[in-house]
């Protein structure tokens, strides 16, 4: 059967030439990668990345930007070695939704 | 390096769907190539992919397609071709004058 990712060949419309600018949390989240795959850590391989990637299923696959399927799959691989755990993430995930929505509110208002 | 193929051989790709991480295209199973390069001894990326070490290496090879043959509605001139990377667990010889 062929695999939803393995789409060599399929019609795909135009390629986008242009140079693209990538945000902050986009590189921070290729830096984790590479310090994931590091030779003096060895956590996790690109190989498992594209894994990941590849288990994503066609919904999510097609809806998440590049970086996203990257932070998807770094989340699921690093939960299957025990690096860390479930709770720690959602925890951690929830903290940061905060920080961000409390810094959306205050510049909401500086701009009043 | 003990490649089982040499340049300018006749292989052809093996007709194998297996789940999991494969690194060879869907679009070239089953089709006949000519061994472009070998480009070397690699770990498996089938293994790694799980978490283990990919040991034993696997031979690396260039296998050239003609773009005729991988699709069938291919307008470009016939001489146009694909080189794609592939792992000796996923070729077979091909008998010289054989369909």
């Amino acid at each position: 059967m062929q695999q939803h990712h393995d789409m060599g060949g399929l019609p795909a419309g135009p390629v986008e030439r242009a140079e693209q600018d990538h945000a902050p949390w986009e590189k921070r989240v290729d830096a984790i990668l590479r310090l994931l795959i590091d030779r003096k850590r060895r956590i996790m391989t690109v190989d498992e990345l594209r894994r990941g990637i590849e288990a994503l299923g066609p919904g999510a696959y097609d809806e998440l930007g590049y970086y996203e399927r990257w932070m998807a799959s770094i989340g699921e691989i690093l939960l299957e070695k025990g690096v860390i755990t479930v709770d720690e993430l959602g925890r951690r995930m929830a903290e940061v939704e905060a920080r961000w929505k409390e810094a959306a509110e205050q510049k909401l208002e500086g701009a009043q | 390096m003990s490649a089982a193929f040499r340049i300018g051989q006749r292989v052809r790709v093996r007709r194998a769907f297996p789940p999991g991480h494969v690194r060879t295209p869907f679009y070239a199973r089953g089709h006949d190539g000519v061994i472009d390069a070998i480009a070397g001894d690699f770990a498996n990326p089938e293994e790694l992919a799980y978490g283990r070490g990919g040991e034993l290496r696997r031979a690396l090879f260039r296998v050239r397609f003609a773009q005729r043959d991988l699709w069938p509605d291919y307008a470009g001139p016939p001489q146009d071709s694909a080189v794609i990377d592939i792992y000796e667990h996923w070729l077979e010889p091909v008998e010289e004058g054989s369909p």
